[in-house]
């Protein structure tokens, strides 16, 4: 279903949880920090991973948590996959990471135009905002738009780069609520689970 | 401004320029506190240490659009194995307030060293609320500070503080004293 709002930002279509399970598929080496809310238990639905960070707080900073992580390990390629008002509640990190430019990171905005955790009201990108379009202007080495299931599958490859970035993909998924999955909550656990993946000593 | 009141406020500027060696010092324990990362959003009373990070080649410097960025890429630097330390200024501490929760969670090391406004000869109205609120708002985040009154103590108390956060996984705001850095100049040379 297509649907269209009453300011006539087109929503997506895709289904979250297939989308997410094939961008995470064969993922290899990559590093994964999610957004709270949906991305969380999506990227925990397709598969729990020890190189998975999952926030269930700090809005609008899981883009920067993986600059920070993107900057400490050069060589593995790095994801922030999250939701649109997530990412709207931090855009300036994304002329922070355009001028940072760092080459192994991705950010993946999972956008289906509402705040899907708190009631599904229509968010700015609802009402016609373009958060790739934000990123092509801060200067993103490259962004996408993706709205077909295909086009998920061969961004796939674009995951594991550690070369090319920072890349920016939208990927338009349709508004909905799929039943919760819900990833460790502890916070010092999972700091210290992908620490421990990385091979780094724990305090 | 007369040119002979202009040529003697150049010349305390830059006394105070070449007599100020506390930015090199805290730069050279930061150093040996092995941090590799360091962010800021700009301040007058960082600017020395800033240059100095930035010349750097093994320093990763990222400029902030907001000071809870800095928070944020904080975090993710120690998940991926590096320390990281936040410049900031104090009204940039009210920006980071919920930001602190993910600190506190999932007890992030948190080594932020701030420049005080507000609080020693402040002409500026705007700057008192948050300046006054500072010490408060960090404690109340769970971010123990440590203030430093004397550029002679700025070095040893960086160093403390990079030991607790790093080493006893606190999170830690080193507080410069308005009185240390001095007056803002709003007249240039």
């Amino acid at each position: 279903m297509s649907s269209e709002s009453k300011h006539g930002a087109k929503f997506g279509t895709l289904d979250r949880r297939t989308a997410v399970a094939e961008l995470l598929k064969d993922r290899g080496k990559l590093l994964l920090i999610t957004g709270l809310g949906s991305s969380s238990y999506d990227a925990f639905a397709a598969g729990d991973h020890d190189a998975n960070f999952y926030l269930w707080g700090a809005m609008g900073g899981a883009a920067m948590m993986g600059l920070g992580l993107a900057l400490a390990q050069p060589d593995r390629p790095v994801c922030v996959l999250t939701g649109d008002g997530e990412q709207l509640m931090g855009l300036g990190a994304l002329a922070t990471i355009a001028v940072k430019k760092p080459a192994n990171l991705t950010i993946v905005v999972l956008d289906n135009g509402h705040f899907g955790e708190t009631g599904m009201q229509t968010s700015h990108s609802g009402f016609g905002v373009d958060i790739h379009r934000i990123a092509q202007a801060a200067g993103f080495a490259a962004v996408s738009d993706i709205r077909g299931m295909e086009e998920v599958a061969a961004y796939r490859r674009q995951l594991k780069l550690v070369s090319g970035g920072p890349r920016y993909a939208t990927i338009r998924i349709a508004p909905g609520n799929p039943p919760r999955a819900l990833p460790a909550r502890d916070g010092v656990f999972l700091k210290n689970r992908v620490r421990q993946h990385l091979g780094l000593g724990v305090n | 401004m007369a040119k002979s009141t202009k040529k003697a406020a150049a010349a305390d500027a830059g006394d105070r320029q070449d007599s100020v060696t506390w930015p090199a010092e805290i730069y050279r324990v930061l150093r040996e506190a092995h941090v590799t990362q360091a962010c800021y959003v700009p301040d007058a009373g960082h600017s020395k240490l800033i240059q100095l990070l930035h010349a750097d080649p093994a320093i990763a410097t990222t400029v902030l659009t907001t000071e809870e960025e800095g928070i944020a890429l904080a975090a993710g630097a120690w998940l991926g194995g590096n320390r990281c330390v936040l410049l900031l200024q104090s009204s940039g501490v009210g920006n980071c307030i919920n930001m602190l929760s993910l600190m506190a969670t999932c007890r992030f090391p948190l080594l932020a060293i701030v420049t005080m406004r507000g609080e020693w000869a402040e002409f500026n109205p705007w700057q008192m609320a948050m300046g006054h609120a500072t010490p408060a708002a960090l404690e109340l985040m769970g971010v123990k500070t440590m203030r430093v009154s004397a550029a002679s103590e700025a070095a040893e108390t960086v160093a403390a503080a990079a030991v607790l956060a790093f080493d006893g996984d606190q999170q830690m705001a080193v507080l410069l004293s308005q009185r240390m850095l001095g007056r803002k100049k709003w007249v240039e040379k």
